[in-house]
């Protein structure tokens, strides 16, 4: 019975990398925070995803084949699902980039390469844990 | 007991430590003794901890000695380190120091002091808070002594170019965005935030605290590995610096308890403490 509160109460994180590396390595971390985590690999999956389930947080990739993380972000507001917070994961590490994203509507900005210590601090950042 | 386990080198390491610092070498530091020393030993060509504790004690008040006790500190630090307190210091204890009574409010300019302020974070962090809100307070001004042993990470904070990994601890998007040019692959904090700060490198321990009587000092994650003797001690000269009524921020888990009561705990503030008392500070002339 507490188990299973303690399930209902974990956050959910859709994490949207093309990169099965990049994914594992994330899942690895945010399972250690007890997170839980779902799998898209570009941006046309993640808001298939989104539609069909609610997500605390996503933590979102820039460039991808089919559709970028820009493009998923612009098109998140248009499907009826209550918003995740959107933490951008990028190589993009540019002022220019970090500004555009932020534009979008995106709360969160992470420069890849990251680690435990900063996907914790920024998901605090966003008031996910 | 701590010594248990130390091999002869490890001992005089550890000695050097204390001696310098009033460190204890840390349970989790002595696990990891030989990584972090292994740049200094690089750097001076020495092939073990056995040669390395020889050449110190050879030559102890030169810069190998100091070089292994630089490696053998905890600089651990980030950017708004314990967020909910920096909260609180912008909303809560910032107004209050301003409306207390003493020298800060007819200079109009809140003193403070980060004692063990390692790579300067800590002491941007407070320096940023105070600009972002500065329209709630537009005619004060912050002026903050920072100190560390250290005289490397001292290097550091004066600088002000911290690593994409640093800049993503602890700090907001947003406040990257508006204090921090990238500059190669580091980001520079704006200058106008250098300049609130006097970096220097120092003892606590030294004889005088430096000059002021601060509002407030933050001493945080400092005391951990000070022995209760040492404690009291950094506690007595941590109250001289502060004026009367003045506050002293600990780390998360620590704490004054036990220690000498120059310090009470504040009501009004969770986990500050409250310097009670007759000021005690005598002015540097
Ligand atoms: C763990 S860091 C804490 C940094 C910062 N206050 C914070 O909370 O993030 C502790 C710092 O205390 C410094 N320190 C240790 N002993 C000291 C001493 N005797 N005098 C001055 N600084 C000292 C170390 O060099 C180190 O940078």
């Amino acid at each position: 019975m507490q188990n299973g509160t303690r399930e209902a109460n974990m956050k959910n994180c859709l994490v949207v990398d093309d990169s099965k590396v990049i994914r594992k390595v994330a899942r690895h971390i945010l399972e250690s925070l007890n997170i839980r985590v779902s799998e898209a690999c570009d941006g046309r999956d993640a808001l298939n995803q989104c539609q069909n389930a609610e997500h605390d947080v996503v933590l979102l990739d820039w460039n991808m084949p089919v559709m970028s993380g820009m493009e998923f972000l612009q098109q998140l507001s248009s499907i009826n699902v209550a918003r995740p917070k959107v933490i951008f994961c990028t190589t993009e590490n540019g002022l220019g980039h970090i500004r555009a994203a932020l534009d979008a509507g995106a709360d969160e900005y992470v420069m890849k390469p990251f680690d435990r210590d900063i996907l914790e601090s920024k998901l605090q950042q966003v008031g996910v844990i | 007991m701590l010594e248990a386990g130390l091999t002869p080198a490890m001992r005089v390491l550890a000695d050097l430590l204390e001696s310098r610092t009033g460190q204890k070498l840390s349970e989790a530091r002595r696990w990891r003794i030989e990584t972090s020393l292994k740049p200094v030993l690089k750097a001076h060509r020495l092939s073990s901890l056995d040669s390395l504790a020889a050449a110190i004690i050879a030559d102890a008040g030169g810069a190998l000695a100091q070089a292994a006790v630089d490696a053998l500190l905890n600089n651990e630090t980030c950017f708004f380190r314990d967020a909910q307190l920096f909260r609180m210091v912008a909303d809560d204890l910032f107004p209050a120091l301003m409306a207390a009574d003493g020298r800060g409010r007819r200079e109009r300019t809140l003193h403070l002091w980060c004692a063990g302020c390692s790579t300067g974070q800590e002491a941007y962090s407070l320096a940023m808070l105070f600009r972002t809100h500065q329209d709630r307070w537009p005619d004060w001004r912050l002026r903050i002594t920072a100190t560390d042993i250290s005289a490397e990470a001292i290097g550091r904070a004066r600088q002000g170019l911290f690593s994409q990994n640093e800049v993503q601890r602890g700090l907001p998007i947003n406040e990257l965005l508006r204090w921090f040019e990238p500059s190669g692959d580091q980001w520079r904090i704006d200058p106008s935030l250098r300049e609130m700060i006097d970096f220097r490198a120092a003892n606590l321990f030294d004889e005088r605290p430096p000059a002021h009587p601060y509002a407030a000092v933050f001493c945080r994650n400092v005391l951990l590995y000070f022995s209760g003797e040492r404690k009291s001690r950094l506690l007595d000269i941590l109250s001289r610096a502060l004026d009367s009524g003045g506050y002293l921020l600990l780390g998360a888990g620590e704490t004054v308890i036990g220690q000498r009561s120059q310090f009470v705990a504040s009501h009004q503030f969770r986990g500050v403490y409250e310097r009670i008392g007759a000021p005690l500070f005598d002015p540097v002339i």
